[in-house]
């Protein structure tokens, strides 16, 4: 599996770190309440197809990543550093 | 009809001709007292405690593809009571009570092989850990057993005791733990659900729950709808998408596992054994194939097909541990798709449409579950009452913090179980 | 026999008897030269076998070559090149391979069937583990291991290429070609040991020239491009995301301690072409297993190639027009042809030897060789002798790493099998037989022009052009299994035959799958390759339905097995992760102490002293060293982040639980940071060195992780915030000092002169160490007046030299990882052994640092009901009251006269150590709601030790619980 870093190009798997789902990006407001904070650390749509999720390149430039990927396919349509996707 | 050794000797007279089906294939009725989504391991072992415990026998499988191709038919077939926290502990020593009697109860021989585990550790501070988690198994009456290294070495001596990167200190010694044939266990349960007049209905995927001012009416399937009073999701990998038809978003994120088989070779590893730092456990079958595994490919999947790094590491662990094993050759490699939960630990419960219930959440660790997970669901749809065994396995505790099993302690970070 | 005297012959043994080879060719072909019928013994009814392919895809000639460590199980004697002095020697037999006692199961066969052990072996239930199974196991299996650990060197390699060509047969011999001449940088790879395929081992003509002459002059030409690497002897064995391989090489040559045996490659490709051909298959009739029956197109290689006659009298049974390739090449060689018999009635052939069609083979002859044929034609039934029959039920295209993701395969009707489907893996095409194109013609015109869209989607111009070859058309009628009674082999690995289908069929095992679990058809070495398509087309029929609807098992990789040595190469003994020195290491190892693992890192345990001969001994003078003089420890091993910004001080308040942004220039704080879940997730002292400069430390096991986190907060949740990050553990060699003379000793290297007033308890700054800018922090793990004094790493020996040497003028010494541990539980400081994952804040006291002023990491999961429950355990310390004074971890704590079992236990101990200085066993512990027990009486269990004490509940800081010594 390979993985478009958008600092250094395409690079094996084996350079990166995973997550989980990019919504980790939303984190609620302290007080958002119980049901917002178990959505955030828990509940996940886990969806069978397009997904977006986090990725590290821990042995790479160290930039974290969200990668829009397919969970059946494993196709990889694009990567963003996760810095742009937050502002 | 009977199973027995005088059996197979006179149907080996006869030509084998007096066999009949495991299971019947059954068209689905209308109207079920209840369904069960899913006819994997845990579905077919839920379906058989429903009808040999509680009497419900009105009651059906769906199965999307085929009995017993999921987890339980890809897996690497350990068994074991092993777990220390609260709630786990519990659980599994009681579905190792059911492994225990299995065969009788279903006159089926699943081959469960009691060969003993062991988990190896390589310092002081995880040695306490195992320590622990022994002492936790005793209190609750399963066996356990802490080796030194010459303890692992008498019964492991093709370890590498002498290069190895990380030292076996000692292991953790179960001799309880053992495999059995995974998918024998399937077709045992469906054959005794069967038996007790369950429908197992195969190649029928539910595409819809059918839900009425809260209440579960029935299903929707590729094969029509289904009425039923009480529905139970069991689908492993894909309780997100089932559970989505009931409106309900679950704690769990779907990853690869893979593992291995070698070619058959000659008896040569005698137990199970487990390596943690290199995340790789292994044993050898009955037919003598190597199986092992390893951890999760990492990133969520439902292809139930991984790469190769994840491979190589498995590979690259065993060469550390027991570099005798470097000429075997592997075979074949396969995935499955984990519902792994934000501690690690399952689900079986409610859910808040009545009538509806979930298992779910098994992680990695499903199979040696299949008893348990079963007599307990089925407990649970048919009183209304959680199984004490499995009572702490409550959707809510990840919301409240109550209760959480968090074997390996990583947090809520579904992968890192 | 050898049809022609060859030029060069070496010695191998087989089962110890010396035979003359030809160097290079395959063992299979040495044993049928000196008639060796009799190879192998089958899986589960040990049924005599033969030779019976020509490649990878043997079924039967499993051999074990070597002795000792060297010894390799289940080689295929087909592709196993012979050498001098190989030993290759047969298996799953015993005494030996012409009398295996074994043999008997197949004498018992009929109770033996598909399944029987689900149905038996139940009674009585302890006799599974202690007598069947042990039976069962001995008798399964097919080699043996050494046991011995392995001592061959093996590699693994990254290759990257514009188009990777899997097969270097007829199709993608022309691919490379038109790829490589256009400028594509091209990987060629095939498992033979030339290129070639079929030309090898077929007689026909390309532009008039000899087949194998064509693929030498493309391998010339390919050889000269610098653009084109070509990979004998190399098999790719999966396809994986991204356009990855995995392709196994077996390194050619004799073996050499200095070269590996082979290669585990990892080939990234941006575009493949699939030219892995085709694998005949073999027809289900009564007794086909016999040794002398084999593939007909193995037949053919064998003399066309090998120059060996696999039999005398040759008979040939096929349901298609290839295989009457096979006669006319026997004929053409001399050997005598005693028949052929074509399933189909109204087929032309010619050729001067007795023709049946509309014929089977009914039956065979011979215990350990072929002896003669039964066949059921038009005209009657027939006996004919013959010592080697071919035969042909049609042609697999090699679709399987098509299929590596998922794909599954569509069937076509015409040449009945099943051919890729067009896109199953992206950016891989399969052109030639593979595709199910057989003729030479189409298999070369495919290559190039399935080789000239992808050089041009690579932007490349490429031209076509193709050789003038052999188009005929391949004709066949299906035929899976002869009608009647006997048993039809299907999997000759596993031993299942027609009836086993019908079986699982009868009883309910109608999916595909189940048919192929219950009766493990397509699960020996082979993965079904031969033996699939037949066995499901039976299935088809015992089930009324077609082949398609019936449908393909999946196909999984490896392709061909794969070492565990190969793909985990170099991991053996210390290869398996990095190994991390600290400075010291040389020095520290010098003054022989034992190293330890900590993590990736070696720490060292204690340093003995002469005379010591337990490590409780030295590791009691070493806590001495620190309560009554002063200690020196490496402990470079903690994570050091270097944190600068503007806003780095929101960073920390963000990612500590406590606030750090009220913290002077100058000082350091402890920290504690949790996960987002409301855990601990590690803890540590960062010093704040200027305004927008701290230095954060982690636990040793943590600095990655929370390296990745800090990474996290700042690119992912916090990018307002201008700050950076970096990692100096490397960079920095740190030494703690500690003792009531710490300061003593560190005003004899440092360049200025310490003084309680200028540096006082958790002061930090720059310092001066002999001339060598250096870092102090006063901060203390001991609960001693004591320093982390930090270089740059380049003088980190020098210093822990000059340390060492000075704490030993001063009473002390250096001191190791048992001491500290020792230090840290007398004053109750926690590591990873309390903070594992599962704690919080709250269970270890520090509930009061989680600051609600402010938003932080953790903190709003931190308040969910169940962390902050009262009965939760809680961190206590424990001293034991009772007459058993040792004291274990990972003990359970009970209530004084409590049963010690699970509904009981009311917590555990984390860590525990003698204390020289309060001299007392002591423990630290979690306890349910422990921190109102204090004084309370308990019982700590430790039922794998056989330990049971009294225990008294207490504070966890065991040691000057005021703090004084660490201020004074």
């Amino acid at each position: 599996m390979r993985i478009n870093c958008p600092n250094c190009g395409e690079r094996d798997r084996r350079e990166f770190y995973y997550q989980g789902d990019a919504l980790a990006l939303t984190r609620p407001a302290p007080d958002a309440g119980p049901l917002a904070w178990n959505d955030y650390l828990h509940n996940r749509d886990n969806p069978a197809g397009d997904t977006k999720d986090l990725w590290f390149h821990e042995g790479g430039c160290g930039a974290w990543i969200v990668v829009e990927r397919n969970t059946v396919t494993h196709a990889v349509h694009g990567t963003t550093l996760a810095h742009k996707v937050k502002r | 009809m009977g199973y027995s050794g005088f059996q197979v000797i006179k149907e080996g007279l006869f030509g084998q001709k007096g066999w009949k089906p495991v299971w019947r294939d059954p068209e689905p009725k209308a109207e079920y007292d209840a369904v069960i989504i899913g006819g994997g391991g845990h579905g077919l072992s839920t379906a058989y405690y429903l009808a040999k415990e509680h009497g419900l026998t009105n009651i059906a499988v769906l199965e999307k593809g085929y009995i017993g191709g999921g987890n339980v038919g890809r897996n690497t077939t350990i068994v074991r009571a092993n777990y220390f926290l609260p709630g786990n502990s519990e659980f599994y020593s009681h579905s190792l009570k059911l492994w225990e009697g299995m065969e009788q109860d279903l006159n089926y021989n699943v081959m469960h092989s009691q060969r003993g585990l062991i988990n190896l550790f390589h310092s002081d501070g995880q040695r306490d850990a195992f320590a622990r988690r022994g002492n936790a198994m005793i209190n609750q009456g399963d066996d356990a057993i802490l080796l030194d290294t010459e303890g692992v070495r008498k019964h492991l001596p093709y370890l590498d005791f002498d290069n190895v990167r990380f030292p076996i200190y000692g292991g953790l010694y179960h001799p309880r733990g053992g495999t059995a044939r995974h998918d024998a266990v399937a077709w045992g349960y469906a054959r005794g659900a069967d038996q007790r007049g369950v429908d197992i209905i195969q190649n029928c995927e539910v595409t819809g729950i059918d839900i009425e001012g809260g209440v579960v009416k029935g299903v929707q399937t590729t094969r029509g709808a289904i009425k039923a009073g009480k529905v139970g999701i069991v689908v492993a990998g894909r309780s997100g998408q089932v559970a989505a038809m009931a409106g309900m978003r679950l704690p769990i994120e779907s990853h690869i596992l893979q593992a291995f088989v070698t070619e058959g070779l000659k008896p040569v590893i005698n137990h199970v054994v487990s390596f943690g730092m290199g995340h790789f456990y292994i044993s050898q079958s009955d037919k003598g194939g190597l199986v092992f595994g390893g951890d999760l490919d990492f990133y969520s999947s439902y292809a139930a097909r991984g790469n190769l790094p994840m491979k190589e590491h498995v590979m690259d662990a065993a060469m550390t541990l027991m570099p005798m094993i470097g000429k075997a050759r592997v075979l074949r490699s396969w995935g499955g798709i984990m519902d792994m939960t934000p501690d690690g630990s399952p689900i079986i419960d409610k859910t808040p449409t009545e009538g509806l219930f979930i298992d779910c959440g098994w992680c990695y660790g499903g199979f040696k579950a299949v008893p348990g997970s079963g007599f307990s669901f089925a407990h649970l749809m048919a009183t209304g009452n959680h199984h004490e065994p499995a009572a702490k396995f409550r959707l809510d505790r990840f919301r409240d913090g109550v209760g959480l099993m968090d074997e390996e302690g990583t947090g809520s970070q579904h992968n890192l179980h | 026999m050898r049809l022609q005297s060859p030029e060069k012959t070496v010695y191998f043994t087989f089962d110890g008897q010396r035979y003359q080879g030809v160097p290079g060719e395959p063992v299979s072909a040495a044993l049928l030269a000196n008639g060796v019928k009799l190879v192998a013994r089958s899986f589960k009814y040990h049924r005599p076998r033969g030779i019976m392919s020509a490649g990878s895809e043997e079924q039967n000639a499993l051999v074990t070559v070597g002795r000792g460590a060297q010894t390799e199980p289940n080689i295929r004697a087909t592709t196993l090149e012979v050498s001098e002095g190989l030993e290759v020697f047969s298996q799953n037999a015993w005494p030996s391979l012409k009398y295996d006692v074994m043999a008997v199961n197949d004498l018992i066969s009929p109770f033996l069937g598909a399944g029987f052990y689900y149905k038996t072996f139940m009674w009585p239930k302890s006799f599974w583990e202690k007598l069947y199974e042990p039976v069962i196991r001995r008798a399964a299996g097919l080699g043996g291991l050494s046991g011995k650990s392995n001592e061959d060197h093996y590699e693994k390699a990254f290759a990257f290429c514009d188009v990777l060509i899997i097969g270097g047969g007829p199709a993608g011999l022309m691919a490379a070609l038109t790829a490589g001449r256009a400028g594509a940088d091209v990987i060629l790879t095939d498992e033979d040991t030339a290129m070639g395929g079929r030309l090898l081992r077929e007689v026909e003509d390309i532009d008039g020239q000899p087949g194998a002459e064509w693929a030498a002059d493309a391998v010339v030409e390919l050889s000269a491009m610098d653009n084109v690497r070509l990979m004998t002897r190399t098999t790719v064995t999966g396809a994986y995301d991204q356009g990855t391989f995995g392709a196994l090489e077996r390194i050619a040559g004799p073996r050499r301690a200095d070269k590996p045996l082979e290669c585990f490659w990892r080939i990234v490709a941006k575009r493949s072409i699939l030219c892995a051909g085709a694998l005949e298959r073999p027809i289900a009739f009564p007794d086909n297993d016999r040794p002398g029956i084999m593939m007909a197109s193995a037949v053919r290689a064998y003399v066309n190639r090998w120059g060996v006659a696999p039999g005398k009298s040759v008979t040939i049974f096929a349901n298609n027009d290839d295989a009457h390739r096979t006669a006319h090449d026997l004929a053409a060689a001399g050997i005598r042809i005693a028949a052929l018999i074509d399933s189909r009635d109204d087929v032309q052939i010619n050729g001067d030897f007795p023709i049946y069609t509309g014929g089977t083979v009914t039956a065979t002859k011979g215990r350990h060789a072929l002896e003669s044929i039964t066949i059921a034609h038009s005209g009657g039934t027939r006996d004919i002798r013959t010592d080697c029959l071919a035969m042909s039920g049609g042609w697999n295209p090699t679709v399987h790493l098509t299929c590596h993701m998922n794909g599954r395969p569509t069937w076509r009707e015409d040449i009945a099998s099943f051919v890729p489907t067009p896109d199953s893996i992206s950016g891989m095409v399969a052109a030639g037989a593979c595709n199910g194109s057989f003729s030479t013609a189409a298999c070369l015109q495919e290559g190039a022009d399935i080789a000239a869209v992808v050089a041009t989607d690579l932007g490349l111009k490429p031209k076509v052009t193709v050789p003038v070859a052999d188009d005929s058309t391949y004709r066949i009628s299906p035929l899976w299994a002869v009608p009647g009674k006997g048993r039809k082999w299907i999997d000759f690995q596993n031993d299942v035959h027609v009836k086993d289908i019908k079986l699982a069929a009868q009883e309910n095992f109608r999916s595909v799958e189940h048919m192929k679990r219950y009766t493990t058809q397509g699960m020996a070495p082979d993965q079904g390759k031969s033996s699939n398509v037949v066995a499901l087309a039976v299935l088809a029929d015992a089930t009324g339905r077609g082949i398609p609807e019936t449908g393909t098992t999946t196909f999984r990789p490896p392709y061909v097995p794969v070492s565990i040595a190969s793909m985990g190469a170099g991991s053996q003994g210390k290869g398996f992760a990095p190994q991390r020195m600290t400075t010291s290491h040389k020095a520290t190892v010098a003054r022989g102490a034992p190293m330890i693992e900590a993590g990736l890192w070696y720490r060292p345990s204690y340093f003995p002293a002469p005379g010591e001969t337990t490590w409780r001994q030295s590791c009691d003078r070493e806590v001495g060293f620190v309560r009554n003089a002063v200690g020196v420890c490496d402990v470079s091993t903690l994570g050091k982040i270097d944190i600068q910004g503007p806003d780095v001080a929101a960073l920390l308040d963000f990612v500590y639980c406590n606030t750090f942004s009220t913290l002077k220039v100058g000082r350091v704080r402890y920290g504690l940071m949790l996960r987002d879940d409301g855990h601990v997730m590690d803890d540590g002292t960062t010093a704040r060195l200027d305004e927008q400069h701290f230095v954060m430390t982690t636990t040793t096991a943590a600095a990655g992780q929370v390296m990745r986190h800090l990474e996290f907060v700042l690119q992912a949740l916090r990018p307002d915030l201008d700050a950076r990050v970096i990692s100096v553990t490397e960079q920095w060699a740190q030494f703690a000092v500690a003792g009531p003379r710490s300061r003593e000793l560190l005003n004899t290297v440092l360049d200025q002169e310490l003084t309680n007033d200028d540096w006082p308890f958790m002061a930090c700054g720059e310092i001066g160490v002999a001339g060598v800018p250096g870092r102090l922090f006063r901060i203390s793990f001991s609960g001693e007046h004591a320093y982390e004094l930090a270089v740059p790493a380049r003088y980190g020996e020098s210093l822990f030299r000059m340390l060492t040497a000075q704490t030993e003028m001063l009473g002390g010494g250096p001191y190791g990882m048992e001491a500290l541990n020792v230090l840290r539980i007398e004053k109750g400081f926690i590591t990873h052994a309390e903070i594992h994952g599962r704690t919080t804040a709250f269970d270890i006291g520090m509930d009061r640092m989680v600051s609600l002023k402010k938003d932080c990491i953790g903190q709003a999961a931190s308040r969910r009901p169940g962390l902050l429950d009262e009965d939760r355990e809680q961190l206590v310390g424990l001293k034991p009251v009772g007459a058993v004074k040792q004291l274990t971890a990972g003990a359970h704590l009970f209530e004084k006269d409590a049963d010690a079992v699970r509904i009981n236990s009311q917590g555990y101990t984390t860590s525990v150590c003698y204390s020289p200085t309060l001299e007392t066993n002591l423990a630290l512990a979690f306890l349910q709601g422990g921190r109102a027990r204090h004084g309370e009486v308990i019982k700590m269990v430790d039922h794998l030790r056989g330990l049971t004490a009294q225990v008294e509940v207490c504070d966890p800081v065991f040691f000057d619980q005021e703090g004084g010594r660490a201020r004074g």
